[in-house]
């Protein structure tokens, strides 16, 4: 029998310490869509998605109030697009931007908030298809609202393709300025990977990878409200307790992650494909893995000492989370993104958080750098460089980093940036002024490093 | 179905009473209970039962809802696994 404490632990921690499921997220194949006149496979597209996914929101919601645990989203990730422009007859930008418009509409007729998979692996080369696709998406994003695009350019075992990063430095500032009147929004919807997952729930990143099935439910969990909460009545105690009171709360957190995702699996007659351990934070007050950091100790997240306070919290939510769920996949570990968060954004207003610091904490977090605005005026070679640098720490060290940055048109360092909803505020942080052109400029491919050569 | 009901709020005449009249009236059995008061906040759980087929957890939840709001306090009914699954292994 459950015991009073038990119950009213997790009603609390529903109730005022933002507890909740980020996402459901359905993966869709799309390889049976493939055809070579573009007109036949956004019908194909859209039927495919509205048929498979038509009670996705519906099931989702039921979910919730049987529960009692909010679901926040619930969202369609799909084959990288670029396999389909590719078996096009013409596979131009323009017919790719036709299959975003599709996409679109498919997620705004099923009620789901965001659609990913507009996206293409090149970490190797390109094959025509994915130039026409990553051409196609400044404006893809441009004239869409729900799509979401992204684009894998370095890998542990390919390295980095230093040409898709100059593209993708390109890419990114177009985007920006094609959506100048909303200060770059189109870029809070592009991510560029180094060792993208083929099972990512959470936007803007999520594709459905190669080695996916026909249809598939992956769950993104969160609650960095909940361990700020578990870490404040372990005041001053040593790092083993503050671990262990780590793994302890992510147990919890991911166990409802695992039912909801089972649940919503069998409902919608799909794979449970996996859970995603990953903390993901909310601009909420008391929903920031910032001041998860701030109460291990730090004064400011982004000050000395943040990145070990991160690599403990990383480690410990894998851990308890690991045994929690059958499968485990997707990113999990700790995001850092800053307009996401109310810690960070006040910790890159007053100065303590710089982009330099936040490179270390990818390291040794789940991604990268995530939805950080910089001046309007950054140069495509300097976003085209910091991508180069993130990929590198990817590569390196064997894990998933990626780069969600946004120039926004005519911002200046000390504006701040509204994107609203989850996306959160933007304060616009300083890039180093010097130029990375000459070193983008060269091309080719960063060879693969020596942690690749396994077998 | 089984499903736990908590009721969180300011202690005051009548919380069990109106409960599990709601409860009563949508044809809910109710199979254990238990309450504690602390410095005047009332807490109580019930254990319940319910015919998954007739009644609905979002009809449910809607009428205690009414009676929380009515009486000022918090009142959910969830479905039991998601307290015994994340607390036990």
């Amino acid at each position: 029998m459950l015991n009073h404490f038990e119950i009213l632990e997790t009603v609390n921690m529903i109730d005022r310490e933002n507890l909740d499921i980020r996402t459901i997220t359905m993966g869709i194949s799309l390889k049976s869509c493939a055809g070579q006149d573009v007109d036949t496979v956004c019908k194909r597209v859209y039927d495919k998605i509205t048929s498979y996914a038509k009670d996705l929101v519906r099931v989702g919601e039921a979910i919730e109030a049987e529960f009692g645990i909010p679901i926040i989203n619930k969202r369609i990730s799909v084959t990288p697009v670029a396999t389909l422009v590719d078996a096009l007859e013409e596979p131009t930008p323009e017919n790719a931007v036709k299959i975003a418009k599709t996409f679109d509409k498919a997620a705004k007729d099923v009620g789901v908030n965001f659609i990913g998979g507009y996206s293409a692996l090149v970490h190797k080369g390109f094959t025509r298809g994915e130039k026409a696709l990553i051409e196609s998406i400044p404006r893809a994003l441009a004239e869409t609202s729900l799509v979401c695009s992204s684009v894998n350019v370095g890998s542990t075992r390919a390295g980095i393709n230093m040409d898709a990063v100059a593209k993708m430095g390109r890419t990114v500032k177009e985007a920006a300025e094609l959506t100048a009147d909303t200060k770059g929004f189109a870029c809070a919807k592009l991510v560029v990977f180094c060792n993208a997952v083929e099972d990512n729930p959470f936007m803007a990143g999520a594709f459905l990878g190669e080695g996916e099935g026909e249809c598939v439910i992956n769950v993104g969990v969160s609650g960095p409200g909940v361990v700020k909460c578990a870490l404040e009545k372990v005041k001053g105690a040593d790092f083993g307790t503050v671990a262990e009171t780590i793994k302890k709360t992510a147990f919890k957190i991911t166990r409802m992650g695992q039912l909801v995702a089972q649940e919503a699996a069998k409902r919608l007659n799909a794979q449970f494909g996996i859970v995603d351990l990953s903390l993901a934070p909310t601009p909420a007050v008391g929903d920031s893995v910032a001041y998860i950091l701030e109460e291990m100790g730090l004064e400011k997240c982004g000050t000395h000492g943040t990145t070990a306070a991160l690599a403990l919290l990383n480690d410990a939510v894998k851990k308890g989370g690991v045994m929690a769920s059958g499968y485990v996949g997707g990113l999990s570990g700790a995001f850092i993104p800053v307009s996401e968060d109310a810690g960070m954004i006040a910790a890159a207003e007053c100065g303590a958080l710089s982009i330099e610091k936040l490179e270390a904490m990818t390291c040794v977090c789940s991604v990268g750098l995530d939805m950080i605005v910089v001046p309007g005026d950054t140069s495509a070679a300097t976003i085209a460089a910091i991508i180069a640098d993130e990929a590198a720490i990817g590569m390196v060290n064997s894990k998933t980093t990626a780069v969600r940055i946004i120039p926004a048109p005519g911002a200046k360092v000390g504006d701040t940036v509204e994107f609203g909803g989850l996306l959160g505020t933007g304060p616009v942080m300083p890039v180093r002024g010097y130029s990375a052109e000459e070193f983008i400029a060269r091309g080719g491919r960063i060879p693969a490093p020596l942690q690749s050569l396994k077998n | 179905m089984k499903a736990v009901v908590t009721v969180i709020g300011k202690d005051q005449k009548g919380i069990i009473a109106k409960t599990s009249g709601v409860l009563y009236e949508n044809d809910v059995n109710i199979l254990d209970i238990s309450q504690t008061t602390m410095q005047d906040m009332f807490t109580m759980i019930m254990l319940v039962e319910y015919d998954g087929e007739k009644t609905t957890v979002k009809s449910l939840n809607e009428k205690l809802d009414a009676l929380g709001k009515e009486m000022g306090l918090s009142i959910h009914l969830q479905r039991e696994e998601i307290f015994s699954l994340m607390h036990r292994i």
